[in-house]
């Protein structure tokens, strides 16, 4: 389906054109509309993304809305973006996190023109990523998102966070670079770039004929380096120690985009290129992978129980949630056409567990930042006690969020988190039944973070605590209603994604 | 001995004085006077290879004298102008005074 | 009139309305949550009584309403209620005592500031408990179940400034996380085997005959599917039942207001489990017809059950707490259903169940009106002499108690223990959970005298204790009320008219036995609480406590296994010492892997890459940056040296120039001489 009126490119460009805009115009605006005006821009995404959904046929499982023009014809790259339900749940989650981080943070930053243009900025990249299907531009894409998140990390971050920046920027841009070399190989094989047609390629098993036929070395090496590029940015355990010192010493709204949308452009990456072009290599390597998620979730939740600084401790529990995604997907890899029904659901878990784990990442994220805001710099475990007692409605809006996170039945979290446990029960019931410690474990710190924060007497900072204002509970309340809305009617995502998710799952090799 | 030793022993014995002189003195003046001796020995030595060279007839040796002779008496106004330059800033007519310009 | 299954969700859906209101009202608006609460309780119990009618219209069917949750896969996900008489009584027996226990918080929460939240949390568990028993689908129960977990959290916890109180709800909500995650290992495996998990669905429903016989393969370590998935649920029950080894979170959860204990830790949480093993009762029982495999569910859960029963009556009989007695009490009761459960006989196990509900909430709400009338002093050795003071009080304890210990003929508790004895001794497979079960009925004739006797008899013991009256009709209501039940509930399933049995195990007539069939038996169990009783009664009654510091003469005459046993056995120090210690092991090494070795390898490749940047400079610097250093420092070298040479003296230069001509003359001197 072609349509007429380029929907992709508005709901890719707007961000970065407002971006532009409130840059050119920073000193001359006054600062409460330059923060209206950022707001209003961030906005587009979710009425793009709505017109998206409308017109978006749920039944058809490939690429809709799709846009594409030649760009560089000498290398045969093009302009090409498209959209399935895979891309467009993570549109729509772009489309919240960006406006409701925006609006909790912007009133409390520096230079709230420049922060605001490098988030939009920022925003564009990711739903560049989501939508694009060429190599090139979608490179092009992952690769900027990481110049305004070191920006907004190194400028507005906490003491640490010039250091922590580096690291993260770094860190992500040496495993592109492997990634860079896996596909100009590829495209020294096969000539293309674009995911589309590099997809059917892999189906029929030219692509590895082209590359030196399976079982090769250069099949293998690509498929190292582009497992390398998306596995440093998801984080794969035990490639994430970057992630705890960036999302703690980021400034609570990048903290915010970051593990709710950032941290999902490498899930994706595994879902649309690593898996539909190297399904043979994946699935030879998947029973390792496997192993690595697995010590993900549990070592991850563990390890967030050691943690006293907040922040690191939320930024642990991604790390688990993330990995139960790369878990089922894995899990699937693995078993190949096995059990559909298994792998059906295990799919369908992974892109709820994407968005509900953006939703209630970032509202634990913010929770953090409150606290931390409050009390003047503090985020230590021990330096509160007893908030709840002044605090009864952020101490009931965090606990909301906090059990979301546990995966609590009738929130969010719980329907993403049992069809992965449902999907990978039925492909390797060990890893199931080993995952189900990490579960364990995050009762445990959450409970305990709770316990030590909001129960007790009053202590430490919490003395005089402030409860929400109106524009902190403004920040909260989308969050929290599509907690419960996700957890009682998953329908309303299970919808646009099934018929994909069931394609894929009838097609494995 | 032939003429042209003879002049050529005075122009020797010439630019000797002079470079003595220049060599000697402190005086500026008096060191300039020296240089004009052996410019002078120079002319002798032109007018004397001319008079007793193969081409006589020509008139080159003059035409040279002259033209040094003009030069050096322009070079002379501007010395003694400089001299006096020196003069009046330093008080001084001392060679060994004006050493400013090294490198 | 009757519910129809369809709109059986009505049940659940009003409290949890009633919830709702007492989360979004202000704090002021007590008055208003509270009346919602009830309100909603009232009407959900009136709902339970026509859904029971339903049922009993035609006890043998199970009428079920599925609908889809969300699409999956090539179907969908789907959920459902379910009527028949086992979710009726219990929905019943849930709305009614949880009314009776909401209209006792009124009074006893009276001077809370945050009452509204104490009547949101009550209705939001009341409605998952609800929830949980109407039905029809694992799933569904096990939404509801870790509902009622969260409720239970909130309940326990709910005076956070209290830190015991903060910690004993966190235990609770881990401990039964721990046996949750069995139950939902369980409920995976049965989903990935069956399909479905939905309890009846037309016959496709797990629990139909026709699904449960592809359960019956061997697995690689001998047991059968259906034994591994029904011990995996069972995990489930144990933690919320508090079952040994997971009954520690039980005790510690009196913290929580005396109303919550009497509801969620007596009455119907921890009834959970047992109804959760009554509902799937065709799953656990599917491998009894194999023979030659190691252990069936039903044995493990008879076993479990019988040594709860016997610890919790045991470590009873040595605690101060006037809530911690009762809740081991519940313990060692919940022990007596599960082993009922276990030995075959469900439906006595859920007689028992109800009765229970009644007594024990009779029981904690009576210990709640002691504990309110004497300022929350809830040591039995410092209270005492309450008889007089409190005389409704006392009444209906006494009843609750007799009740509880199976006093003959009169008491509802005493035709259940009676009814479970016998299936005990029926069992063929093992004798000694019966044994453990008689043992338990002395323990309990004689933990409850002493109770009875600190409590209410001698003299008061602290000026709390003296200053005690009795409360008002809001707290003694409820009491009389389910006194009167404690008694009447006998009436149900005596023996000659077994109505409740009939009807749940799907009979539309009654065949009733002589009442006193087994009277060896029955004779036998009447002596044993006789003996514990004036056992009891000797060492507590006779001789009343003087002060509260006397020693107890038990403890006296025993005091190793007492001080034991006061201890509980030692199990929260064993847990701590083993899953704890290895819990903080398991979080501490993930902490150094990442700082030191992932991290470290990191640090590494970036040491690496800064040494390489080392070297490459200092190539740089030293060789080809140094030779070009050089040429050019010769160079401005030279330079100086030259202009060395000019000094500015002018008669340098003319000795300069007369040393050249002097040179010049002896070259050409010389070269003349050619």
């Amino acid at each position: 389906m072609n349509s007429t009126w380029p929907l992709l490119s508005w709901l890719v460009f707007t961000p970065w054109a407002g971006a532009l805009l409130v840059f050119v115009l920073r000193s001359r605006l006054p600062e409460n509309f330059a923060r209206a005006l950022v707001l209003l821009l961030s906005l587009s995404t979710i009425a793009l993304g709505a017109c998206a959904v409308a017109h978006f046929d749920p039944a058809v499982t490939g690429m809709q809305l799709t846009e594409k023009h030649a760009w560089i014809s000498a290398l045969n790259v093009s302009y090409h973006l498209g959209l399935d339900g895979l891309s467009l749940v993570l549109v729509l989650l772009t489309g919240i996190i960006s406006p409701v981080a925006l609006y909790g943070t912007l009133r409390h930053s520096r230079c709230p023109a420049i922060y605001g243009a490098l988030f939009l900025v920022l925003q564009g990249s990711a739903l560049g990523v989501f939508v694009a299907l060429d190599f090139f531009p979608w490179f092009v894409f992952w690769e900027l998102s990481l110049i305004p998140a070191f920006f907004l990390m190194k400028l507005w971050g906490g003491p640490g966070a010039s250091r922590a920046a580096y690291q993260f920027v770094i860190y992500t841009i040496g495993g592109s670079a492997f990634m860079l070399l896996g596909f100009a190989a590829l495209y020294a094989a096969a000539g293309t770039f674009d995911f589309v047609e590099l997809a059917a390629l892999a189906r029929d098993g030219t692509l590895a004929a082209k590359l030196g036929g399976p079982g090769a070395f250069w099949p293998q090496a690509v498929f190292l380096g582009v497992l390398l590029g998306l596995a440093v940015k998801v984080p794969l355990f035990p490639f994430h120690t970057w992630l705890p010192p960036a999302y703690a010493e980021a400034p609570t709204g990048a903290s915010m985009f970051l593990t709710g949308v950032m941290s999902k452009m490498g899930v994706y990456g595994f879902l649309r290129i690593l898996w539909p072009i190297f399904p043979a290599p994946l699935q030879a390597a998947a029973t390792l992978l496997l192993w690595l998620a697995l010590g993900g979730v549990v070592l991850g939740a563990f390890a967030a129980l050691k943690q006293t600084d907040l922040k690191r401790m939320v930024a642990y529990s991604s790390i688990n949630h993330l990995s139960y995604c790369l878990l089922a997907l894995f899990a699937v890899a693995a078993a190949g056409s096995t059990n559909p029904a298994a792998s059906a659901a295990a799919l369908s878990g992974t892109i709820l567990q994407l968005f509900n784990h953006g939703l209630s990442a970032a509202a634990l994220f913010y929770c953090v930042g409150i606290l931390e805001q409050r009390s003047g710099g503090k985020r230590g475990l021990a330096d509160f006690g007893g908030v709840r007692t002044a605090a009864p409605l952020f101490a009931g809006l965090c606990g909301i969020a906090m059990f979301s996170s546990i995966g609590l039945p009738g929130l969010n979290g719980f329907v993403g988190e049992f069809l992965i446990f449902r999907g990978v029960f039925g492909l390797a019931p060990w890893a199931a039944a080993t995952a189900t410690l990490g579960l364990l474990a995050t009762a445990l710190f959450l409970l305990t973070f709770w316990q030590r924060v909001f129960h007790g007497p009053a202590a430490g900072a919490a003395v005089n605590f402030r409860d929400l204002d109106r524009g902190e509970l403004l920040t909260l309340l989308p969050l929290i209603t599509l907690m419960f809305l996700l957890g009682l009617v998953p329908q309303l995502l299970a919808g646009l994604i099934n018929p994909l998710v069931t394609t894929w799952a009838a097609t494995l090799p | 001995m032939n003429p042209l030793q003879l002049c050529l022993i005075l122009s020797s014995l010439l630019f000797c004085i002079g470079l003595a002189g220049a060599l000697a003195r402190s005086n500026t003046i008096l060191v300039l006077l020296g240089i004009e001796l052996m410019l002078n020995a120079a002319n002798l030595n032109f007018i004397a290879f001319w008079r007793y060279g193969p081409h006589a007839a020509t008139g080159t040796g003059v035409v040279f004298v002259i033209f040094a002779i003009a030069v050096a008496a322009a070079e002379a106004a501007v010395g003694l102008a400089l001299v006096i330059a020196v003069h009046r800033h330093r008080k001084s007519v001392r060679l060994q005074d004006a050493n400013t310009l090294k490198g | 009139m009757t519910l129809a299954v369809q709109h059986l969700w009505l049940i659940p859906a009003l409290p949890l309305a009633a919830a709702v209101i007492g989360a979004l009202v202000p704090r002021s608006g007590r008055t208003l949550a509270a009346g919602a609460a009830i309100g909603a309780m009232a009407g959900a119990f009136l709902l339970a009584c026509l859904a029971l009618a339903g049922a009993l219209a035609d006890p043998s069917a199970h009428q079920v309403f599925n609908f889809s949750w969300f699409d999956l896969g090539a179907g969908a996900l789907r959920l459902g209620f379910l009527l028949d008489p086992l979710t009726a009584f219990m929905a019943v027996m849930v709305t009614f005592v949880s009314l009776l226990i909401f209209i006792f918080s009124t009074g006893y929460m009276k001077e809370d500031a945050n009452a509204k939240q104490f009547f949101c949390f009550l209705s939001l568990f009341a409605a998952a408990m609800l929830g949980l028993i109407v039905a029809n689908s694992l799933l569904l129960l096990f939404v509801c179940w870790e509902l009622v977990g969260l409720a239970s959290y909130l309940l326990i916890g709910f005076w956070f400034h209290k830190p015991s109180a903060a910690a004993a709800a966190k235990k609770a909500f881990i401990t039964t996380r721990i046996g949750d995650l069995g139950f939902l290992l369980g409920l995976l495996w049965l989903q990935d085997a069956q399909g479905t998990l939905l309890f009846y669905d037309g016959g496709a429903g797990f629990l139909e005959p026709a699904a449960l016989a592809n359960l019956s393969a061997l697995l690689p370590c001998g047991l059968a599917a259906s034994t591994a998935i029904g011990l995996l649920v069972f995990c489930g029950a144990v933690g919320k039942s508090g079952q040994f080894p997971l009954h520690v979170w039980l005790p510690d959860a009196m913290e929580g207001p005396t109303p919550v204990s009497a509801l969620i830790h007596a009455a119907t949480m921890v009834a959970a489990g047992v109804f959760l093993i009554a509902r799937v009762y065709p799953l656990m029982a599917a491998d009894q017809a194999l023979t030659g495999v190691p252990v069936h569910a039903l044995t493990v859960v008879a076993g479990i059950g019988a040594i709860t029963a016997l610890l919790g009556a045991l470590i009873a009989t040595a605690q101060n707490d006037i809530k911690r007695i009762l809740a081991f009490s519940t313990v060692s009761q919940l022990g007596y259903m599960m082993l009922a459960l276990g030995v075959g006989s469900w439906v006595a196990a859920i007689f028992h169940l109800l009765t229970h509900a009644f007594f024990k909430a009779l029981l904690f709400l009576g210990a709640g009106s002691v504990i309110h009338a004497a300022h929350h002093e809830q040591d039995i050795r410092r209270l005492g002499g309450l008889s007089q003071k409190m005389k409704v009080t006392f009444i209906t304890f006494t009843i609750g108690t007799m009740a509880l210990v199976g006093v003959p003929l009169f008491f509802s508790g005493f035709w259940s223990k009676e009814a479970i004895l016998h299936a005990a001794h029926g069992w063929q497979v093992s004798h000694l959970p019966f044994y453990a079960a008689v043992l338990g009925v002395v323990l309990t004739a004689f933990y409850n005298t002493r109770l009875m006797a600190e409590t209410f008899f001698g003299s008061s013991r602290s000026e709390n204790a003296g200053h005690a009256h009795e409360n008002g009709p809001a707290m003694t209501l409820p009491l009389v009320m389910l006194a009167a039940c404690a008694v009447l509930l006998s009436l149900v399933n005596l023996p000659s008219y077994p109505w409740l049995q009939a009807k749940l195990l799907g009979l539309h007539e009654v065949h009733g036995h002589p009442l006193f069939e087994g009277a060896g038996l029955m004779g036998l169990s009447v002596l044993l609480v006789a003996l514990g009783i004036g056992f009891g009664w000797a060492l507590y009654g006779r001789h009343p406590r003087a002060k509260a510091e006397s020693p107890d003469p038990l403890a006296a005459r025993a005091p190793g296994p007492m001080s034991a046993l006061a201890n509980r056995l030692g199990f929260d120090e064993l847990y701590a010492a083993t899953v704890g210690r290895l819990n903080d092991a398991l979080a501490t090494l993930s902490d150094l892997l990442d700082r030191f070795v992932w991290g470290g390898v990191i640090r590494f490749l970036a040491g690496l890459g800064q040494f390489t940047g080392l070297v490459s400079r200092e190539t740089d610097e030293r060789t080809l940056n140094g030779g070009f250093d050089s040429t050019s420092k010769g160079l401005r070298g030279a330079g100086q040296a030259y202009s060395d040479a000019q000094t500015g003296e002018a008669h340098g230069y003319l000795r300069t120039l007369a040393l050249g001509f002097v040179i010049l003359l002896i070259l050409v001197v010389l070269g003349g001489a050619r």
